[in-house]
């Protein structure tokens, strides 16, 4: 212990390291290296293992015909795709639709003074139950039944009505997450902000929202992930979408390769949506670290 | 030093160990043939002694709900509709009784799912084509289907009378069924149709009029304009087309080793004449409704 201080403390002055110091330096350094060729060498055999075990299993052969295809993935990608085109299109509209619905709802909840009391109610019980209610439900009650109702100059179109049902599910998550985010800044940013002369409505804008937003985007990111991948059940209404068509490849001549094309689409779409969050994340940070914002 | 070289030496033991079970201790195929040999070996048909899933009794799978008029009531078990009656035929050719018949709810996207089945035979309305023949074992067909259009009594779809007449219109069908395909292949409809994942939901979209008709087989759709819509008719049916015609066939696990008897079995119910006789039974005849060229 007194050794390793004299050691820092004389850091400037030509200090020599003592024989002792280089002996355990050598020793640290020759451990990192076989704890790295341990790794590696596991790592190998973890694989091998792996890939013995499912290449030499009895059912492989089967199972390399039924889900990785090649003649059978050629054949689903381009359909696969197509059908993409209609998750990304709901993705961006809704998703858009979701954050501000969502915003909207947080910031009805947390509004004081009795007179929003009815506001706050409304906002609350949309919350509870739009949250609790199963997607599929709500998708299914909104797409067969509001055209059940005939009701003059209201959609059919699956697409519209489906995404309007995504809509009202996510916006009451995405509130529940903005409301999390609003709470967690600390009630002297806003006493601050009023003793500065802002009013309530320009504490909320200027000094409030922009810190909640910057604390929320992880979860966001994850409902919007969430989202993406549950843009496809608008299927249900008979809309096409990229596992829908999938299945329909699947269905037609019992092979399950066009699943595996549409599961890697999705993945692929996901991680570059989440790498480019974690750079906009930490563009925050580094501007909140200069002092940039309040 | 020997202290430090213990977990190394443990792992590699550990490794040995694994890799020996991996590749001698791997389950083994149960049949002789396996994949990739000549076919699965045929067992001779003795009455009530096939190698089933559970011995002595006979699971037969189907989807829930099983929908008229394949089933009534969506109870395999009753013995009443044409698939449970067909089901019931085959079992007392094979020499099980009706005691000794089990059903098990199987999801269509299940049927043809690698692996080991958990039904000796699976009957839902499933058509027999080659490239499903690569996935699953059938038996021969106890049913010659005949696709059908059905739409709301007055509308522009319930007046076509050729196919070139439904290409205009909004069409529904369900997933992985034959109808998708002659919607796909044969009418080419001009808007993309829609695609159910349960002909219940083709039902509403009809009755919604998002679709403008939805194609099925030809008794579904009898069923459909007789119980279900009855402000819909059946607007015409589909040819066969030529030499390669639709068939219902059991679907069997494609090692399975009582295919051969399953088939004999259909056969020979379609030869004694029952499979006309139920088709009778339980399905409309089909001769008034318009054919679609």
């Amino acid at each position: 212990m007194s050794k390793l201080r004299t050691a820092r403390d004389g850091a400037d002055d030509g200090y020599v390291p003592s024989r002792r110091r280089i002996e355990r330096e050598r020793f640290r350094r020759a451990r990192t290296r076989r704890a790295t060729a341990v790794a590696a060498l596991s790592t190998l055999v973890t694989a091998a293992v792996l890939y013995l075990v499912i290449t030499r299993s009895p059912g492989w052969p089967r199972t390399r015909e039924t889900f990785f295809s090649a003649e059978y993935a050629a054949k689903a990608l381009p359909k696969v795709l197509d059908g993409l085109l209609l998750n990304l299109r709901l993705l961006v509209v809704c998703g858009a639709a979701v954050l501000v619905l969502g915003l909207l709802l947080a910031v009805a909840r947390t509004l004081r003074g009795p007179v929003f009391f009815p506001l706050r109610a409304l906002a609350t019980a949309y919350t509870d139950f739009f949250r609790g209610l199963p997607l599929i439900i709500c998708l299914l009650m909104v797409v067969f039944g509001v055209p059940a109702l005939r009701l003059r100059g209201v959609t059919t179109d699956p697409v519209l009505l489906g995404g309007s049902a995504l809509v009202l599910t996510y916006s009451a998550y995405v509130a529940e997450v903005f409301r999390a985010g609003i709470e967690s800044v600390h009630p002297s940013q806003r006493a601050a902000a009023r003793s500065l002369g802002l009013t309530s409505g320009q504490a909320l804008r200027f000094v409030v929202l922009p810190q909640a937003v910057r604390r929320v985007v992880p979860p966001l990111l994850n409902d919007l992930v969430s989202l993406q991948k549950d843009t496809g059940l608008v299927s249900i209404a008979g809309a096409v979408d990229a596992v829908y068509a999938a299945q329909i490849i699947a269905g037609k001549d019992f092979n399950f390769t066009p699943y595996v094309v549409a599961g890697l689409v999705f993945v692929a779409l996901t991680i570059p949506m989440t790498r480019c969050t974690d750079w906009v994340t930490a563009r925050m940070d580094r501007r909140r670290a200069q002092g940039g914002l309040v | 030093m020997r202290l430090a070289n213990r977990p190394l030496r443990l792992a590699a033991c550990a490794t040995a160990a694994l890799l020996t079970a991996a590749v001698g201790c791997a389950p083994q195929d149960a049949s002789p043939g396996g994949p990739g040999a000549a076919g699965p070996r045929q067992q001779s048909c003795d009455r009530g002694k096939l190698a089933t899933v559970a011995h002595g009794r006979l699971t037969v799978g189907t989807d829930k709900p099983a929908y008229a008029p394949w089933f009534h009531d969506d109870d395999p078990a009753s013995g009443k509709g044409f698939e449970s009656a067909v089901a019931y035929a085959v079992a007392r050719r094979l020499g099980y009784g009706k005691d000794a018949v089990d059903w098990r709810t199987v999801p269509f996207n299940n049927a043809f799912a690698p692996g080991a089945k958990k039904f000796d035979f699976d009957i839902n309305q499933i058509s027999i084509s080659a490239a499903r023949k690569r996935a699953v074992a059938f038996s021969s067909g106890y049913y010659d289907v005949r696709q059908a259009v059905v739409a709301l009594k007055g509308s522009p779809a319930a007046k076509a009378r050729s196919i070139a007449d439904l290409r205009r219109l909004k069409l529904g069908a369900q997933v992985g069924s034959t109808s998708l395909d002659v919607v796909n292949d044969t009418v080419r409809p001009a808007q993309r149709p829609a695609v159910f994942q349960k002909n219940d939901f083709a039902k509403s979209a009809l009755k919604n009029g998002q679709v403008d008709a939805i194609l099925t087989d030809l008794p579904t759709a009898f069923y459909i304009t007789s119980a279900e819509v009855k402000n819909a008719e059946v607007a015409g049916q589909f040819a066969d087309t030529g030499a390669a015609h639709e068939q219902f066939g059991l679907v069997l696990d494609r090692e399975s080793r009582i295919t051969g008897c399953v088939t004999a079995a259909v056969d020979a119910l379609r030869k004694d004449g029952t499979l006309a006789a139920l088709e009778k039974k339980w399905l409309t005849d089909a001769v008034s409704v318009p054919v679609l060229k």
